[in-house]
């Protein structure tokens, strides 16, 4: 025993020394992150955000330097602080304050002292700085909108929150970050790569130089600038065109799928989010639940498409051969289609429409009636439905589309599963979905849909994949995506007698009223009924103004959806918005004056107080009452044939109001 | 003659000052590389120190076997002389007045004490007149290991005091009973369980422990006295007593700070974390240091909180620290290997020895290199409180290097020896 003691206490203690050490050394590393390490810092170097040009190249964003200046409250020396308050502006109590308020922070790290010196303030600040110590001034980099438009696409450009850093290690906190629109999209081509140096540091937290030599250390890559397919002329029309109103254009050039303007209404001005009103701007934006400026109402509102969608149901008649050109229906100022089943219709009774007038007449009966064929061409209505769905989605509907925004809303397509779980298995027929003839009931799209719908029908036939990257600085962007002809089920040859019929739309239909002298329109209005809920009860609200066009007829250069809320007629403020546009788009400036200045002058404002009133309203001019709860004689429309259907879409014959024009 | 030194020990030598200069040259290395010999860095008087000890090492083994028996009580005389001529002579570094100053180089006579006290323990023991058994006599040989002590204590440097109570392994090797090794174990821990329960629990846990055993030993008729165990109470309570009162009142607020570190007494984060800044700031940069060195390490000349300083007294106490970090678990571990290796390798050697005098002083040797190797780096790794004394021949430092060479050498040569043992 007394000659193994000291023996083994030797070994014991190397073995606990061994089990401390693997703890130390292999299990616990919380010390082990070379990013962590006390001993190294890293420094960063940020390039320039790049440019963003529209496709004329006309400038829309750049960056303006900003400066902070920032204290490292340990390290202030005792300093005139007259002197240093009147080059910064303030008053001694700020100064006193401001002190306090980055040495509770921290008394160690830096604090923003007065944030974002003019570049003329800083001048003279700059000389005098270094008598100073403790302060310094940093500089960031801010955009700088050389537009005032655009703000739903531009996106913009803040500090990098808690779940960026967890899901992109490339960040550290304080850095910026795009968000929304294409500062989101393309963030990884603007922004650049920031450069590095690794610095090696002793205890008191003095450089000793880089840290090995620099080997880790990287260059900063500058951000690259891009160009849109943006048309800043054309989108500066739009947006004032939408001033007091609420709604979305797409307006896309067919033969390339790029997108010449991106409207959302309302807006606002894209410089409200930079500096030091940032946070509060977004706020009050954010918080605004009623006009929603932030809302991209051209990408994600989803409307049903209304009397647009006939177009699209002639296509597919026409290609099922269910119908041609000469077939011809009996409109009987509507369509029954059972016992307590009517669908109005604003045609006289009686009237005989073939395709060409039930187009440009917008008659529902005539396409009750080619729906009704599509459907029941097939032994039952689930294979018919199939069919029908088919064909719609090829057009892009009911999908993201996959354009290079990083907002989007897939829409609707009702498929025969929705009915079999609405109804069950075979128990539905063609008439329980007979909305979808015109474009009500389970049908939605967004604005770029219905737009990216129209110009399928200017190509005759295919699309490109609607995208607002047109080119990026020293670089090409992937080509392939943007430049696959994507064909639908249609064959080309049913697309003339369709577009016969838009063309007719402009020249003797609905769509009469809106000449634009010189330019061959083809388009197609639509008069969207909808609903909003008051108090959870079901309200409808005058329906949404909707017009597609695309022009010129033979050699499209511009296909566009317009929606705008609550705006009734589809030809009222839909119509003359698209002919407005299309007359700047192609001859550069616009000549109809009149219709300008209506719409420019004309407001809906006072259609949007109505649901909010709380009062009893009337809708689609006084036509009708609508009682918010509470209030008298309301009852919800219920009881016509489906559950799920509420059709009566009404597009009377010239009605268009002559007072107002 | 040289055939008969014990190579496999010499060469673990070796290695280990190799070793140590290594990192001693990263943990002082500011850059600009000079020459390795240069005696205005660190690094270069270190070398300059591994060259006279080697020296110092040849003339040990050359020296007659015989000689270091005989003058053992001259040499202790010598080494009591200089340790008081400290008090006149000494020259303070740091506070501490251990040290002469002989020209430009320091002289620590602390570091020499060491093996003069080993050599006149095992002289005094071995003398034939000496029976270990004899309460005077023990207490004699206890005097021989505690003088050198106390006159290091008012240097003040209690780490290198507390080296000779390792001397205690010795006496247990000679048959002294292991009843005094117990006692000092169970005075440590019932140290730190004062600290951490306080007077009370240990009067109350102690009372019910021996109740049992009272009780059950009654049942097996094996009478115990209570009167014995009573006492047993009463004298643990009133040296607990009296630690909470010496912890309290003669402690100074650092050395509080330093058990509550070891013995995590702070509950409070926040006061935990301000100790850690202040006198726990070498623990803590030293394990966090060893802890960023992983597996192989970061390399040579390559640790980061070695380069910039964070450690502090890097290359005397704290050079494992640099070890951790630069070689990382391989390094670290095999210099506990070595370490372990070289003084299970002296007990060893000193088993096989023929005379009791050689036997003694090599377990003198082991015992005492044991204590350095294990507080040095217990307390490097954080598992022991701050306790100042250097590692063998690693940590920078001549007198150091000198004193531990001293030591190791004079047992080669008498185990070289051993065979000649009667001429």
């Amino acid at each position: 025993m007394k000659k193994l003691l000291l023996s083994s206490i030797i070994l014991i203690t190397a073995i606990i020394f061994l089990g401390r050490l693997s703890y130390l050394q292999l299990l616990d590393s919380s010390n082990q992150n070379p990013l962590e390490d006390t001993a190294i810092k890293a420094e960063y170097d940020y390039p320039e955000r790049g440019h963003i040009y529209d496709r004329h190249g006309e400038l829309l964003v750049a960056n303006q330097p900003s400066y902070d200046v920032m204290v490292i409250p340990r390290d202030v020396k005792p300093l005139d602080t007259l002197e240093f308050c009147n080059l910064l502006r303030i008053t001694e109590e700020d100064f006193k304050r401001k002190f306090k308020k980055a040495h509770t922070y921290s008394p160690r790290l830096p604090s923003v002292f007065v944030p974002q010196l003019s570049k003329k303030e800083y001048a003279r600040l700059q000389e005098k700085m270094r008598k100073y110590e403790g302060f310094y001034i940093q500089k960031r980099s801010l955009r700088h909108y050389q537009t005032d438009v655009g703000a739903n696409f531009l996106g913009y450009i803040s500090e990098v929150n808690e779940r960026d850093l967890q899901r992109n290690p490339y960040y550290q906190s304080g850095e910026l970050i795009g968000r929304q629109g294409v500062e989101q999209q393309y963030e990884e081509v603007l922004r650049g790569q920031k450069g590095v140096k690794f610095i090696q540091k002793d205890r008191f937290n003095r450089v000793i130089g880089p840290y090995k030599e620099g080997i880790f250390d990287t260059l900063p890559v500058q951000g690259k600038d891009i160009y849109l397919t943006i048309d800043q002329d054309l989108q500066e029309y739009g947006e004032r065109l939408m001033q007091n109103k609420r709604g979305g254009i797409v307006a896309l050039e067919p033969d390339s799928g790029e997108i010449l303007a991106l409207i959302s209404a309302p807006t606002y001005d894209p410089a409200l989010l930079v500096g030091r009103e940032r946070s509060e701007n977004y706020t009050r934006l954010y918080y605004d639940s009623i006009a929603k400026p932030l809302y991209d109402r051209g990408l994600i509102a989803q409307y049903p498409p209304g009397s647009p969608f006939k177009t699209l149901n002639a296509l597919i008649g026409l290609q099922e051969g269910v119908i041609d050109e000469n077939t011809t229906f009996t409109c009987y100022h509507g369509y029954r289609y059972g016992r307590n089943s009517f669908m109005g219709c604003h045609c006289n009774s009686g009237a005989r429409n073939n395709l060409n007038r039930g187009i440009y007449e917008s008659c529902n009966a005539y396409f009750a009636n080619v729906y009704r064929r599509i459907i029941e061409k097939y032994p039952d209505a689930e294979e018919g439905m199939a069919k029908w769905e088919n064909h719609v989605r090829s057009f892009g509907l009911g999908s993201y589309l996959g354009y290079d925004l990083p907002n989007g809303k897939p829409g609707k397509v009702p498929s025969p599963e929705l009915y079999d779980r609405y109804y069950g298995e075979n128990r539905w027929f063609a008439t329980n979905t007979l909305s979808n003839a015109i474009g009500q009931g389970e049908v939605l799209t967004t604005p770029i849909q219905l737009a990216n719908l129209t110009a399928i029908i200017a190509n005759r036939g295919y699309y490109y994949t609607p995208h607002i990257i047109k080119n990026i600085e020293n670089d090409t962007i992937d080509q392939s995506k943007y430049k696959t002809k994507h064909y639908t089920t249609i064959d080309a040859e049913h697309y003339e007698p369709v577009i016969e019929g838009m063309n007719d739309v402009y020249n003797k239909g609905t769509a009469k009223w809106i000449k634009i002298p010189g330019i061959e329109i083809a388009g197609k209005t639509g008069t969207a009924e909808n609903f909003t809920k008051i108090d959870s009860v079901r309200v409808q609200l005058t329906d949404h103004s909707i017009f597609v066009a695309f022009a010129p007829v033979d050699n499209p250069k511009i296909a566009m959806a317009v929606f705008v809320e609550n705006g009734y007629w589809g030809s009222r403020w839909a119509g003359r918005i698209a002919g407005l546009m299309i007359e700047k788009y192609l001859k550069g400036e616009v000549e109809s004056e009149r219709m300008e200045q209506f719409v420019l002058e004309g407001s809906l404002e006072e259609e949007y107080e109505k649901p909010l009133s709380g009062k009893p309203f009337s809708i689609n001019d006084g036509s009708k009452m609508m009682y918010p709860p509470g209030y008298g004689p309301y009852k919800p429309k219920t009881g016509t044939a489906s559950k799920s259907i509420v059709p009566k879409t009404t597009e009377p014959k010239s009605t268009e109001p002559k007072s107002t024009e | 003659m040289s055939r008969k030194l014990d190579w496999i020990s010499i060469i673990i030598y070796l290695i280990l000052v190799a070793m140590g200069w290594i990192n001693i040259y990263s943990a002082t290395y500011s850059g600009d590389g000079g020459s390795i010999f240069d005696l205005d860095t660190l690094y270069g008087k270190q070398m300059l120190f591994i060259g006279v000890s080697l020296a110092l090492a040849v003339i040990l083994v050359s020296i007659e076997a015989k000689f270091y028996e005989r003058f053992a009580g001259v040499i202790y005389l010598m080494s009591i002389l200089s340790l008081l001529g400290l008090f006149v002579f000494g020259k303070n570094v740091n506070g501490a007045t251990s040290w002469y100053a002989i020209g430009g180089m320091t002289l620590q006579p602390s570091e020499f004490a060491k093996a003069a006290t080993a050599l006149a323990l095992a002289k005094y023991l071995s003398d034939i007149q000496t029976n270990i058994t004899d309460t005077k006599d023990l207490l004699k040989a206890i005097g021989i290991m505690i003088l050198p002590a106390l006159l290091i204590i008012p240097q003040p440097d209690p780490g290198s005091a507390l080296v000779y109570a390792s001397l205690f392994f010795v006496l247990h090797r000679e048959g002294v009973s292991p009843l005094y090794l117990y006692l000092g174990f169970f005075g440590v821990v019932l140290f730190a369980l004062t600290l951490i329960y306080g007077p009370v629990w240990i009067i109350l846990g102690m009372s019910t422990l021996l109740g049992f055993l009272y009780y059950f030993m009654n049942r097996k008729k094996k009478r115990l006295k209570l009167i014995t165990l009573v006492t047993i109470v009463v004298v643990t309570g009133l040296m607990s007593f009296s630690v909470d009162f010496i912890f309290e009142n003669i402690f100074e607020q650092r050395h509080r700070d330093r058990f509550s570190l070891w013995l995590r007494l702070e509950d409070d984060p926040t006061k935990l974390e301000e100790i850690r800044k202040t006198i726990g700031y070498n623990t803590y940069q030293s394990e966090a240091a060893i802890g960023s060195g992983g597996l192989h390490g970061k390399g040579f000349l390559e640790g980061t909180r070695t380069k910039g300083d964070f450690v502090p007294e890097q290359h005397t106490d704290y050079i494992f620290s640099t070890v951790g970090e630069e070689w990382g678990f391989i390094g670290s571990a095999a210099v506990v290997m070595l370490f372990s290796l070289l003084i299970l390798r002296l007990i060893y050697l000193a088993e096989r020895q023929k005379t009791s005098f050689s036997r003694m002083y090599g377990y003198g040797v082991a015992s005492i290199l044991f204590f350095h190797f294990a507080i040095n780096i217990g307390m490097v790794i954080g598992l022991l409180p701050t306790i100042g004394i250097p590692l063998p021949f690693f940590s920078y430092g001549g007198s150091g290097l000198l004193g531990f060479t001293l030591l190791l050498f004079i047992f080669l040569k008498l185990d070289a020896n051993r065979i000649n043992e009667w001429l």
